[in-house]
């Protein structure tokens, strides 16, 4: 038994840090934030080079087919960067998706775009209720052909592919499908959201040409494997952003006076900044378990998943709230960087649905482990 | 990365299910399932001690000691193994756990040869108790402010004072015993441990009633008891720095296996009924249920992975503090919650008509104490603070004056 990574894969972090160091600093970040592109094509190419997007893309399918605890460590440092690009809609959902449920031939003819950046995916399914289930869903396809509004849809404006959550025909329960983002009959436009470091879009589709991704009839199926393999990739990114904000926290407390003395002495920041390691620190023992769930696609994959998805949930919201008050009034302008993980924690928090919703699906594998 | 076992780890596991397989007290399994009041001190001990020295003959106690002190050499990994595959026998090694996981360590690291080659190996065994005599009444989070005093004379040393919360002294036979041999000196330079044989004339061993109503804690008194100077560990004035040692033990002993009560709630829920039907059909109690879950898988990984570090050679530093932070105060809001899913039942206690055998009554009863022994939630907090996250210390009025100008409050 080991519990941690190998020496390659920490050297594969410590790289990707020094990567995303030199090229993805907050003013780069700020770009995104303040300017009018959806994302930061410059990183885009350079992440592209160095073939981070096909990390566990089979080699078969142009990847590296290096595998997914190398990817959970790049997706880490991403978080920590909070990296404007569109590698999480791109990777873990529409390669994922594909990956999951593609043929042969959809396989052969995305993958190897994904994996070399050339071509951008994302994953629509939440309608204007903005439900991440397939129980939200009410665009519908008949005879081959996609009608419905998708909002939000992460890199909506900037995808050439989506994986498209849809009833087929007349049917109750929705499936998935593959479209072309330059078919007719699509629409889209950028849209404001909480984290605009991170673009979101309406896309609108009217009559648009698309193929069935997977079996029409295990859309459930194939959307609860999706989410719980992007559960995990989605937590690495929550945790390397919590680590993050509370070594900024840490740092601050440290050159920051009062009453004579640094901040960081007093027992009320003190014990502020523990409990931030302590829920950074159990979520990072969940993500490593999800980690290996992941890696082995073992049985214990949608428990480890859910597991992984609350805790780094949970730990990125409390330490990027945390880290604002451990700022005082520093920590609420425009200008410090803490607003920029307190808005990426609470996207994060919400892209594969509340962390009521994983809690209750957690409960829920549970009781299954306990039957078994 | 690898969360299976190795072949030599699934080997060694097979070697240690068959071996508890042929040797595990079977008939107590159910007494020990169900809630320690249940026993009497006497009953507890009389099968701890049994269970110990069987253990031990056959090499699966105190595992990574040495085997010339009884022990086995073990590999951290083969510790976990064990522990996995003893299960709920473990809990028969409650009252070994601070001499074993403590008291032994520091005799490994101070005493002569030959003290360790007479000590230990009873101690590994069960055969001989001990226990640690540090926290007094003035005394407890600011531990280096102890009184207790030790004046040489001879070759032997006279201890006068009083001594607190000392877990097991009551069926204890050895103690280490941290005293203050030079008032003069500062605080923490005037310090000298000890051990000592508790039937020492001049010991008094006076039980304290916890919440519980049991006393798993003592006052004890000390009135010109001789500890004879071969029975120093460590130089005088070296008090304090003998005693980290014990402390950084404290933290794998009381640390390392800390438990939430989340099985014990997850059993409880999985089967509890409510005025609507199940409970777990309550989306309220589910989303406390998975908090929990989180935490307890939480707490696992996080244990295992400091056994990882441990295993590359690292020696358990202070981020070992989370397991009783958490743990503590964890058990206390599980039996909260446990009992508030009980409602008026809630209240009772006797273990016939309460639920579960008043299993979560106790717990709520016994949490306090987690949350202050071995350290309490703000000196955990504050060890993470200074010693992992590197924050200053606070602003000390006692570390440059002699220690008896220091002022001492009521105590």
């Amino acid at each position: 038994m080991n519990f941690e990574f190998s020496a390659d894969q920490k050297l594969l972090g410590d790289q990707a840090r020094k990567f995303l160091a030199d090229n993805c600093a907050s003013t780069e970040v700020r770009k995104i934030l303040e300017g009018s592109d959806a994302y930061h094509h410059d990183l885009w190419h350079g992440i592209a080079e160095l073939g981070w997007l096909g990390t566990a893309i089979p080699e078969a399918y142009g990847g590296l087919g290096a595998g997914y605890l190398e990817l959970c460590v790049l997706a880490e440092e991403l978080g920590r960067a909070l990296a404007p690009v569109p590698f999480s809609s791109s990777i873990y959902l529409a390669a994922e998706a594909l990956l999951l449920a593609g043929t042969e031939d959809q396989k052969q003819r995305w993958l190897p775009r994904l994996a070399s950046g050339e071509a951008i995916g994302t994953f629509a399914i939440a309608e204007s209720s903005g439900g991440a289930s397939l129980k939200s869903v009410h665009a519908s396809v008949s005879d081959g052909r996609l009608t419905g509004l998708k909002l939000p849809v992460p890199d909506g404006d900037s995808a050439d592919l989506a994986v498209v959550a849809a009833l087929p025909g007349d049917k109750q329960s929705a499936a998935l499908y593959l479209v072309g983002l330059d078919a007719p009959g699509v629409s889209r436009s950028p849209i404001d959201a909480i984290d605009p470091t991170r673009s979101q879009a309406q896309v609108v589709f009217d009559g648009t040409p698309v193929e069935p991704l997977g079996d029409e009839t295990a859309g459930e199926s194939f959307v609860s494997q999706l989410y719980d393999r992007a559960a995990i990739l989605f937590a690495f990114e929550q945790l390397g952003g919590a680590q993050r904000v509370l070594e900024m926290g840490r740092d601050y407390a440290l050159e920051r006076y009062a009453f004579g003395r640094p901040i960081g002495a007093f027992q009320a920041i003190k014990h502020t900044l523990a409990d931030m390691y302590v829920s950074e620190e159990l979520a990072r023992s969940n993500c490593y378990y999800g980690a290996w769930a992941l890696s082995t696609n073992g049985a214990d994959l949608p428990q480890a998943a859910a597991t992984a998805r609350v805790s780094a949930t949970q730990a990125y919201q409390h330490c990027a709230k945390s880290n604002i008050q451990v700022h005082g009034g520093m920590g609420y302008t425009w200008e410090f960087d803490c607003h920029l993980y307190y808005r990426r924690s609470q996207l994060l928090a919400l892209v594969l649905g509340s962390v009521e919703r994983w809690k209750d699906l957690l409960v829920s594998r549970l009781e299954t482990a306990s039957a078994a | 990365m690898d969360f299976n076992d190795t072949p030599e780890e699934a080997a060694f596991r097979e070697t240690v299910r068959t071996w508890m397989q042929d040797n595990a007290p079977h008939d107590l399994h159910d007494k020990l399932e169900a809630d320690r009041a249940e026993w009497t001190e006497e009953e507890r001990l009389r099968e701890a001690k049994a269970w110990q020295l069987k253990k031990q003959r056959a090499g699966w106690a105190c595992m990574q000691w040495p085997k010339e002190y009884g022990g086995r050499g073990a590999t951290p990994m083969e510790r976990v193994i064990w522990g996995q595959e003893e299960g709920v026998y473990a809990q028969l090694s409650g009252m070994f756990l601070i001499g074993q996981g403590m008291c032994g360590p520091t005799m490994m690291g101070y005493a002569s040869e030959e003290h360790k080659r007479r000590y230990l190996p009873p101690l590994a065994s069960g055969e001989e108790i001990w226990s640690q005599m540090f926290s007094e009444p003035g005394a407890g989070s600011d531990l280096a402010g102890l009184q207790t005093r030790a004046e040489r004379d001879g070759d032997t040393w006279i201890i006068n004072g009083q001594k607190i919360w000392t877990s097991g002294a009551h069926y204890s036979d050895y103690a280490i015993l941290l005293t203050r041999t030079d008032p003069k000196a500062l605080k923490h330079k005037g310090l000298t441990m000890f051990f000592l044989d508790l039937k020492s004339p001049g010991v008094e061993i006076r039980p304290i009633k916890q919440i519980t109503g049991e006393s798993h804690f003592n006052e004890v008194y000390f009135t010109d008891v001789r500890i004879p100077e071969a029975q120093r560990l460590g130089e005088p004035g070296e008090g304090w720095r003998v005693a980290l040692t014990t402390l950084m033990n404290e933290r794998l002993a009381i640390g390392g296996g800390a438990t939430t009560g989340f099985e014990e709630l997850w059993d409880f829920v999985s089967t509890a009924e409510g005025e609507d039907g199940p409970v777990l059909q309550d989306r309220a109690v589910r989303s406390k249920v998975a908090d929990f879950a989180v935490t307890a898988s939480g707490l696992k990984y996080t244990s295992y992975r400091l056994l990882s570090a441990v295993s590359r050679g690292d020696m358990p530093g202070p981020e070992a503090s989370i397991g009783k932070l958490v743990a503590a105060v964890t058990t206390q809001d599980i039996a909260e919650f446990a009992l508030e899913l009980q409602e008026m039942g809630g209240i009772l206690m006797a273990p016939d008509t309460a639920a579960v055998n008043a299993k979560f009554q106790n717990m709520r009863l016994r949490a306090p104490g987690m949350r202050i022994a071995g350290g309490t939630d703000e000196i955990l907090r504050n060890i993470i603070a200074e010693r992992v996250l590197g924050l200053p210390g606070d602003v000390r009025l006692d570390t440059k004056v002699p220690f008896d100008e220091i002022p001492k409050g009521k105590v």
